[in-house]
């Protein structure tokens, strides 16, 4: 039982990224500290603002940075082995730099080359990867002439290039028109849909909810939470759900709740047809709403949590506004 | 999407695999490449050009006239203005200063450009990237000073004393001495090659190493022989074809023998490029603070 227990372990220790108790100081400043974390397949985002650590995480996670403590591996590879490492990982850094003068073309390809790949299986793959990108009609065009938006995406193009397992995006959407974002946030659904873990950071909150299956949540080089969003907002039962009730008789439903101990807030909607209820018993309140619906008297068209998503994860958890992150 | 694999020389050791060699080839190869097209086509390669120029430009406008003085009128003291027009320009300040600028700037260059990180996330072993960028500099150096070198001896030569210089160079010594001066020349790029890549990895601004270095070699002719020992010219001034009087101050040393000053140079060319490796695979990237 043991056994199967230790090589269970093993398995899952080569499939995941882990840090186990990382920290990493710079001179006397902390960019992370104590930091133990197991990543799974799918798409991770971590969040947090200026400062947070976001980067410092990344940049050890690729081995662009050593931990003053602790380790970290990739897929079981220790990070300061860059040949097995890199076969396996691709990194989008957030810096908007290239080799001068090359296009974009000679670009994904000659770092192909310097990966040791044969000349025509790196025109293959440079093809592949600008494909992916619908960078294909601007491959031959210099970077330098390149908009903000094509140059994320040769960028992006050159870290999957290679085909990695592992893809770590620092703010991948920064710069990209609305249709792109759209695009490259399906690329990258697809690539996760393909077993790929994807390691995002971000600061625009209602994407990196929308794309996310779990959350890392960084403030002052410490993790604060993470999971699932929805699952790290179950963590915090102390706080209040905000729910938002939408019905016909809004006041009335106010009245018919507000003598309930959970209930720490009930306010009527703008437009008169809804009522926010702010409950620290979600279940003892749904319980409540069924009973409405059940004696008739108000007609409940739908109920929604307002706070559930990751903006106010956020802004419980650090105290700030998350779209300022 | 899979985790894709390259090539790499299939292991015909059972338990301990054999070290990639084919595939550190076609990185050295591709590093090469890409480092190369940088020195001679990059934005810093201007500096260069002018500095390969400097020494031929007066020999060309030179050309027509026979300067004043009287060693330009007789050609047994032509292999003398060569051997000092090569050993205190050419060696000492052009290929000195385009060693300097073309070295340093293999990583340093990268730094200020924020590039360097496309090659620290490549599966490429650190010490690989050093011996493929040490080369395309190598190569560079080689190509720009021995033209540099060969093309000012024919100027000194060949316009002033068309027949005689051509008896020197086909029947007389002379295609020797050219062929050891452009050695020479080859040994420089590789000696303050090596030195110059590793300041360019430990040190922010390598401006001022350079200088302490410049101020060094040209002190040297002033140096007790142990200390002469320490420093490049020593070696390459043992293997100049014409010795050149270093002044009535001038501390005289045994010029050291050729088959101790070329394996010497080579050594410590070797023993440096271990040290800058050792620093490339401990070094983090951290622009901000570059």
């Amino acid at each position: 039982m043991e056994e199967a227990n230790v090589k269970s372990e093993i398995r899952n220790s080569s499939s995941e990224i882990v840090f186990d108790n990382v920290s990493k100081f710079y001179g006397e400043i902390l960019g992370v500290n104590r930091v133990s974390l197991q990543i799974a397949p799918g798409i991770t985002s971590l969040v947090g603002p200026n400062g947070a650590g976001k980067s410092t995480l990344m940049n050890l996670m690729t081995g662009l940075l050593r931990p003053s403590r602790g380790t970290i591996k990739v897929l079981g590879i220790p990070t300061d082995q860059p040949e097995p490492l890199f076969r396996k990982l691709g990194y989008c850094t957030q810096f908007d730099s290239f080799p001068r003068g090359v296009t974009g073309k000679e670009f994904i390809k000659s770092f192909l080359l310097v990966h040791g790949f044969d000349r025509k299986k790196a025109d293959e793959l440079t093809l592949t990867a600008l494909e992916r990108v619908s960078l294909v009609d601007a491959a031959n065009r210099k970077v330098a002439a390149y908009s903000k938006g094509m140059r994320q995406r040769i960028r992006l193009a050159q870290a999957i290039a290679h085909q990695p397992a592992v893809l770590i995006l620092d703010e991948p959407l920064n710069g990209l028109d609305p249709m792109v974002r759209a695009e490259t946030i399906a690329l990258f659904r697809k690539l996760a849909a393909e077993g790929l873990h994807l390691i995002i950071s971000s600061h625009i909150l209602h994407e990196v909810d929308m794309m996310s299956d779990r959350v890392i949540l960084l403030n002052n080089g410490y993790v604060v939470a993470e999971g699932k969003v929805h699952g790290v907002r179950d963590e915090m039962e102390d706080r209040a759900l905000q729910i938002l009730i939408r019905c016909d008789k809004p006041a009335r439903l106010a009245a018919r709740v507000f003598d309930k101990d959970h209930v720490v807030e009930a306010r009527l909607h703008d437009d008169k047809l809804g009522l926010f209820v702010r409950t620290r018993d979600a279940d003892g309140f749904y319980l409540l709403l069924n009973q409405v619906v059940a004696e008739g008297e108000i007609n409940i068209e739908s109920v929604a949590p307002v706070d559930d998503d990751l903006s106010a994860v956020y802004q419980y958890l650090i105290g700030s506004e998350g779209n300022s992150a | 999407m899979s985790s894709s694999t390259v090539d790499i020389t299939p292991s015909k050791n059972i338990g301990k695999a054999p070290l990639p060699w084919s595939l550190w080839f076609r990185q050295i190869r591709a590093i090469f490449r890409l480092e190369t097209e940088k020195n001679f086509l990059g934005r810093r390669s201007i500096l260069l050009y002018l500095l390969a120029l400097l020494p031929i430009i007066p020999l060309v406008l030179l050309a027509p006239f026979t300067p004043p003085g009287r060693e330009w009128h007789d050609f047994t003291q032509y292999n003398m203005i060569f051997a000092v027009f090569y050993g205190g320009f050419i060696l000492r300040t052009v290929v000195f200063f385009g060693c300097a600028w073309i070295f340093m700037n293999l990583f340093r260059g990268d730094i200020v450009d924020r590039s360097l990180h496309f090659y620290f996330l490549s599966p490429v072993r650190r010490q690989v990237l050093v011996i493929g960028k040490y080369f395309s500099g190598l190569v560079t150096a080689i190509i720009l000073f021995t033209a540099t070198t060969v093309i000012c001896m024919l100027l000194i030569y060949l316009p002033h004393f068309p027949s005689e210089s051509s008896r020197f160079f086909f029947d007389g010594p002379g295609m020797g001495q050219l062929l050891t001066y452009a050695s020479v020349t080859i040994l420089a790029c590789i000696g303050y090659g090596a030195f110059f890549l590793v300041v360019g990895l430990f040190v922010r601004n390598p401006i001022v190493p350079a200088i302490v270095l410049y101020v060094w070699e040209w002190l040297n002719f002033l140096m007790p022989p142990l200390l002469k020992k320490i420093s490049v010219i020593h070696y390459l001034n043992s293997l100049v074809p014409v010795p050149v009087s270093e002044g009535p101050f001038a501390v005289v040393a045994e010029p050291t023998p050729a088959w101790i000053a070329v394996p010497s140079l080579i050594i410590v060319t070797a023993l440096v490029l271990i040290l800058a490796s050792y620093r490339i695979r401990h070094m983090e990237i951290r622009y901000g603070n570059e």
